[in-house]
């Protein structure tokens, strides 16, 4: 996949990525860390072929998303599995049901419709979510399940798409920490496996180091650093990171002796 | 005060007054556009009229003649009813398809707005439903009537193709007003329109569907028994019999079938909204 000269303007006129150049090779492992606002959902949006680039080239698995027919776009974007971070499913839906979807662009309409009243491939699905951990939540609906769990589902669901490029939008920001290294790790060795490609965006740092080979930052919609993990530097973070507005903010420190009342409601 | 620039007066109240002051305005001219007057309800000989209209509807026929009668005739109200939303919801469903602007593909990479020209390939369809609903059953019945005679086939026609125009259009609007996240996640992870409308979109709008859809066959029922008045057959066109010989018995019981089947219209709603919302 490639972008050469890649810039994105929304509808209200705010311009989210500027002249973004980047190659990412096929089965490469890459993490995408910036702070907010930096416009890293935006890329991965672009890159799962979501949003149209407003100026710039942009190849993906061996062809220009939007020169193509609407046809032939459906069909590359089923080879595209994008983690939301909080997953987008009908409150009402079941876990099993939810997961199966993946799969919805690979299947057809009488398939896909015979699985919604009874879902075909139990043994898929329950696989999938035994990878994460929730394999007894498969006959749940979606809206009894918490923020990392849902989540995980979401993960599940990219995973039986079985997908050549693999993107994560902030994958694992509901879960705590231990399972959070977890997933992520389940999530890259499943790439691995089917020598798929994954960008993932993170909140931290340490899970974007741990993990990921290499490691790509974004601020202010422009790539400030692409380089392997294991050279990047504290200072470099330290600029990526940097927040004028919050600095001049002094911490809040309660005064010593003075007891803190926190009102009641 | 701990911020004095806080705002002092509420920002929604000044358009929230002028808005009721409009409605004032525009309902008082209404009131006498339509020469409503309740006066004439208790003028003296009016009274007296109903009065002698409504007392000859004590007590309810009950015979078994005509009970026989009457069970035949809401056995053919209800089939009429339903049989016109089967065909109604044969054509308002592809149309509802055809019209939302939930299932599009252009939306995705659009922030939700279809193409332009996307946008204009669904008009038609949304003018073929207006068409559909903007003439009274009743006229389409004294049409159908002529056509292909007295009887409950007018009656079923009639609604099926008004219901069709209003279940299309209310089922479009249902589909966009669920949350269309999970659409677009479904229709950007390479699945066709019906596949994400079976996917995202029907499991977040069965409930509002199945009970619009059933206060619809209430409304049909109803509708039905209007045309019946000009021939199209079911408890209509009894009741409008009974009206003419001044059996007053025999339109009062009609009334407490009516009461009845409302009434259960109203409970199957309620039992499949309890269970799909």
């Amino acid at each position: 996949m490639s972008l050469s000269g890649v810039s994105y303007r929304h509808a209200n006129g705010h311009v989210a990525l500027r002249n973004v150049d980047l190659q990412i090779a096929k089965g490469e492992r890459v993490a995408l860390i910036g702070p907010s606002g930096a416009g890293k959902t935006t890329l991965l949006r672009l890159l799962a072929t979501h949003l149209q680039p407003s100026t710039g080239a942009f190849e993906l698995l061996g062809c220009q998303p939007w020169a193509l027919s609407v046809g032939a776009r459906q069909k590359l974007r089923s080879r595209i599995g994008l983690i939301h971070q909080a997953p987008p499913l009908p409150a009402r839906q079941r876990v099993i049901t939810a997961v199966l979807a993946g799969r919805l662009g690979q299947w057809s309409l009488g398939h896909s419709l015979l699985s919604l009243i009874h879902p075909l491939d139990k043994q898929g699905a329950t696989e999938m979510l035994g990878k994460l951990d929730l394999a007894d939540k498969l006959y749940e609906r979606c809206d009894q399940l918490s923020g990392g769990q849902l989540q995980r589902v979401g993960i599940a669901r990219a995973l039986y798409q079985n997908p050549t490029l693999m993107l994560a939008d902030e994958p694992v920001s509901a879960m705590d920490p231990v399972l959070a290294a977890y997933s992520l790790s389940v999530l890259s060795r499943e790439a691995a496996n089917s020598q798929a490609t994954l960008v993932a965006s993170l909140h931290s740092v340490k899970l974007a180091l741990e993990h990921f080979p290499r490691v790509i930052a974004v601020r202010d919609g422009q790539i400030l650093f692409d380089k392997a993990s294991s050279t990047v530097t504290s200072n470099e973070l330290d600029t990526l990171y940097a927040n004028d507005q919050l600095d001049a903010f002094a911490p809040f420190e309660p005064t010593p002796g003075q007891s803190l009342h926190i009102p009641r409601c | 005060m701990l911020n004095p620039a806080l705002p002092q007066r509420d920002p929604a109240a000044r358009s929230r007054l002028l808005l009721t002051l409009i409605a004032l305005a525009l309902l008082w001219p209404g009131l006498s556009l339509s020469e409503l007057d309740l006066g004439v309800l208790i003028d003296g000989s009016n009274a007296q009229t109903m009065g002698v209209f409504l007392s000859g509807f004590w007590p309810p026929a009950h015979g078994a003649e005509f009970l026989f009668l009457l069970g035949r005739a809401t056995l053919e109200t209800l089939a009429i009813a339903t049989a016109g939303m089967a065909m109604a919801l044969a054509l308002a469903v592809p149309c509802a398809l055809l019209a939302t602007r939930s299932l599009s593909i252009s939306a995705v990479s659009r922030g939700g707005r279809p193409r332009p020209w996307a946008q204009a390939v669904r008009w038609p369809v949304r003018g073929l439903l207006i068409i559909l609903r903007s003439v009274p059953e009743i006229v389409w019945a004294l049409l159908f009537v002529r056509a292909v005679g007295l009887g409950p086939t007018a009656g079923v026609l009639a609604i099926a193709i008004t219901y069709a125009g209003m279940l299309g259009k209310v089922y479009a609007e249902i589909f966009e007003s669920v949350d269309p996240l999970p659409t677009r996640a479904l229709i950007g992870a390479g699945g066709s329109r019906l596949q994400a409308f079976a996917y995202g979109v029907l499991p977040q709008a069965t409930g509002e569907m199945l009970s619009y859809t059933v206060y619809r066959w209430e409304c049909a029922i109803r509708a039905s028994v209007v045309m019946g008045f000009v021939g199209a057959g079911g408890l209509g066109q009894q009741m409008d019999l009974s009206i003419r010989m001044f059996a007053g018995g025999e339109v009062a019981s009609m009334l407490l079938t009516f009461l009845l089947l409302v009434l259960l219209a109203d409970l199957f709603s309620q039992l499949l909204r309890r269970r799909f919302v």
